[in-house]
């Protein structure tokens, strides 16, 4: 078992008013699932994920990842556990601008256990899982949109964490990007690796196996992809909404 | 905590790198920055190579001056001002016979006569030329070289012989020959035969660097000259330069017994050592240095108030990437280590600088004209003090932004903009 969570309540403080972000929320998730998680802004899905990657920790309720109980734990061990077992992928990629892709990547390992080689070594074979073998010496800012994020994931993977935790990966990315990064989630995650993916695209939740929808901090609905119905829903939505534009294009297209 | 034992040597010098990096990337706004730790660094190594040249110039001439010399004269106590005349005060020659007798630790003395007279040689006449009248035990404590000639013996003390000694000055001005002896020069009308000629010294800081024509004759001799006189001091030598306490106390003791000083009465005479004239020299010499001490205190609080700004700013500049760091399991004491870390190197760099351009001053203050400073030099202790106080300022000033580093929360960092 990877992720067990148990009655997670998280309450903010916000100057007088208390703000209930989550409201008792039960999720396990298992090894080499690939799971994503929807909601509305405000529907306590950052939240989740923060907990989740360990950043914060919950008011009450369990949060037990692969057998350590994370919810009792203090900073120092919390980080070593972010260190250890998550891997974050951001929306907004969080690259250090004046670093070359390869130590970008070998960051994660600086905190750990690795001399220097034995990190150089292992970042460079992240690199290759990613596709970027050629652009190890290249600065973000001489890498596109999508390379940048590939960077950003092979930051994830290279100290090989239990989890993979994807806030919005493709949020800053065009079409053509995000379904390139969709495609390496997918041959990740048919290497073994266990994926969370926080996002707002039904397109790209349709990249996971099991979908979690959240509202107003509680879990409304926990089904595999392809019976989710409101995700089915929108599936044949988009195919009848595509058929259309395609039918109204081809005759424009003939005249 | 064996792991974080692990990290932190090779996290340290990953930082170091990062920081130079950084302060290559700002290389004005780190130059600004470390301004205040520059000019501290500098001034003090200035000032005390400065302060170690003047130094090893006055100690060479007190050296010249003697080590094992002792001062004796005669001094109105402030307090007898208005009651006693400076001739009642002046040495004796029964009382420098007790001190020689009666203080183990003098080896020998010799009185110091002194006075301006009139020399004639031939048609020349030099007026004012000093005259000393000195014993012969004057050769050993003062060890001025007899160049020509021989030195004075008992017997021209015993039979008050009319012989002199001049130096080579007085041979210049009077126009001697070469080898003046044998001749004759005319002192207050008698006539004085020259057995010898003693070098001429110069005194570059007690004196003004000129040296004057001397003359030399037996002190009984310069008594029937100038029966009016009287003995303006006398020299007397330490048999080893350590002893200068107990010479102070045995000569103190000895004339207050033959002027019959008794209780509270002041010492109407004064005995001095040449460490007395060092150790005031080295008292003004570490006044002035914890005078420039308080003003690179002060550049450095200055400096230290300015890396304290610098880091706020990188911190706050920098917020994402702690979150980042954060994130991917950086602990809070790892971030606190890193930038602290970082404003150390921003200090030690300014320290570098700062002892560069000192080294650049202390060439400059040794090619000062006239000054005699050519063997000003920074000493190491200067410099490792000033990589301290660098690393030291960067730790205080650099404590307060780390900890701001530190206490970051992650989730909040990676939300800043």
């Amino acid at each position: 078992m990877t992720i067990e969570i148990h009655q997670l309540e998280k309450i903010y403080r916000v100057g007088e008013e208390r703000v209930h972000a989550l409201r008792g929320v039960d999720l396990v998730i298992q090894r080499n699932e690939f799971v994503a998680i929807m909601g509305a802004s405000g529907s306590g899905k950052s939240t989740l994920m923060n907990v989740l990657g360990c950043l914060d920790s919950p008011t009450r309720g369990r949060y037990v990842l692969n057998g350590r109980a994370t919810h009792k734990m203090g900073a120092a061990a919390l980080a070593r556990v972010r260190n250890e077992e998550i891997g974050f992928v951001f929306q907004s990629f969080e690259l250090l601008p004046r670093a070359s892709a390869l130590k970008n990547v070998m960051l994660p390992l600086i905190y750990s256990r690795f001399n220097w080689l034995e990190a150089r070594k292992r970042a460079k074979r992240a690199l290759e899982r990613v596709g970027l073998a050629d652009r190890i010496g290249h600065r973000p800012n001489q890498l596109s949109g999508g390379q940048r994020q590939r960077v950003a994931i092979a930051r994830a993977l290279v100290n090989t964490p239990s989890i993979l935790l994807a806030d919005e990966p493709t949020g800053n990315l065009d079409t053509a990007t995000t379904r390139e990064i969709i495609e390496l989630f997918r041959q990740l995650h048919a290497e073994g690796q266990t994926i969370v993916m926080v996002t707002h695209e039904e397109e790209v939740a349709d990249a996971a196996l099991r979908i979690v929808r959240l509202r107003d901090g509680m879990v409304t609905s926990d089904h595999p992809t392809r019976r989710d119905p409101t995700h089915a829903a929108f599936l044949q939505n988009a195919a009848r909404m595509a058929a259309e534009a395609a039918g109204e294009a081809l005759p424009a297209g003939a005249e | 905590m064996v792991r974080t034992l692990m990290i932190i040597p090779r996290l340290t010098v990953q930082t170091v790198f990062l920081a130079l990096g950084q302060i290559w990337a700002n290389k004005v706004r780190s130059m600004l920055t470390t301004l205040g730790i520059i000019i501290g660094v500098a001034s003090i190594i200035a000032v005390v190579a400065a302060l170690t040249g003047l130094r090893a110039s006055v100690l060479s001439e007190f050296e010249k001056f003697g080590a094992r010399k002792v001062f004796i004269d005669g001094r109105v106590p402030r307090e007898l001002r208005n009651r006693i005349n400076f001739r009642d005060v002046q040495l004796t020659l029964a009382e420098l016979d007790a001190v020689e007798e009666h203080c183990p630790s003098i080896e020998k003395l010799t009185p110091m006569m002194m006075m301006a007279k009139s020399a004639e040689a031939g048609d020349t006449k030099l007026d004012g030329v000093q005259t000393t009248g000195i014993w012969p035990t004057w050769h050993d404590i003062e060890g001025r070289a007899v160049l020509i000639g021989r030195p004075f013996n008992e017997i021209d003390e015993r039979e008050r012989r009319d012989v002199c000694l001049v130096n080579e000055k007085l041979i210049e001005d009077l126009g001697l020959d070469r080898d003046p002896t044998t001749q004759t020069i005319r002192l207050s009308d008698r006539v004085f035969t020259i057995v010898g000629v003693v070098e001429t010294v110069t005194f570059n800081i007690f004196g003004s660097g000129e040296s004057n024509a001397e003359i030399f004759i037996p002190l009984a001799t310069a008594m029937r000259l100038n029966p009016n006189g009287w003995i303006n001091f006398a020299w007397a030598q330490m048999r080893r330069p350590d002893q200068a306490q107990d010479a102070i106390a045995e000569i103190s003791t000895v004339m207050r017994k033959v002027r019959g000083l008794e209780g509270a009465t002041p010492n109407t005479f004064e005995v001095r050592v040449i460490q007395q004239f060092i150790d005031g020299f080295n008292r003004v010499a570490g006044a002035v240095t914890a005078g420039a001490g308080g003003v690179v205190g002060i550049s450095l609080l200055v400096g230290g108030i300015g890396i304290m700004n610098i880091m706020l700013v990188s911190v706050s500049e920098r917020t994402r990437e702690i979150g980042l760091r954060k994130a991917v399991g950086a602990r809070p004491s790892v971030v606190l280590l890193q930038f602290l870390v970082e404003a150390v190197t921003l200090c030690l760099v300014g320290g570098a600088v700062g002892i560069a351009l000192g080294q650049l001053m202390v060439l400059g203050i040794r090619n000062i004209p006239g000054a005699d400073l050519g063997r000003a030099v920074a000493p190491a202790w200067v410099i490792v003090l000033s990589v301290g106080f660098s690393a030291a300022t960067g730790i205080v000033f650099g404590m307060f932004p780390a900890l701001k580093a530190a206490r970051l929360d992650p989730i909040e960092a990676l939300r800043h903009e």
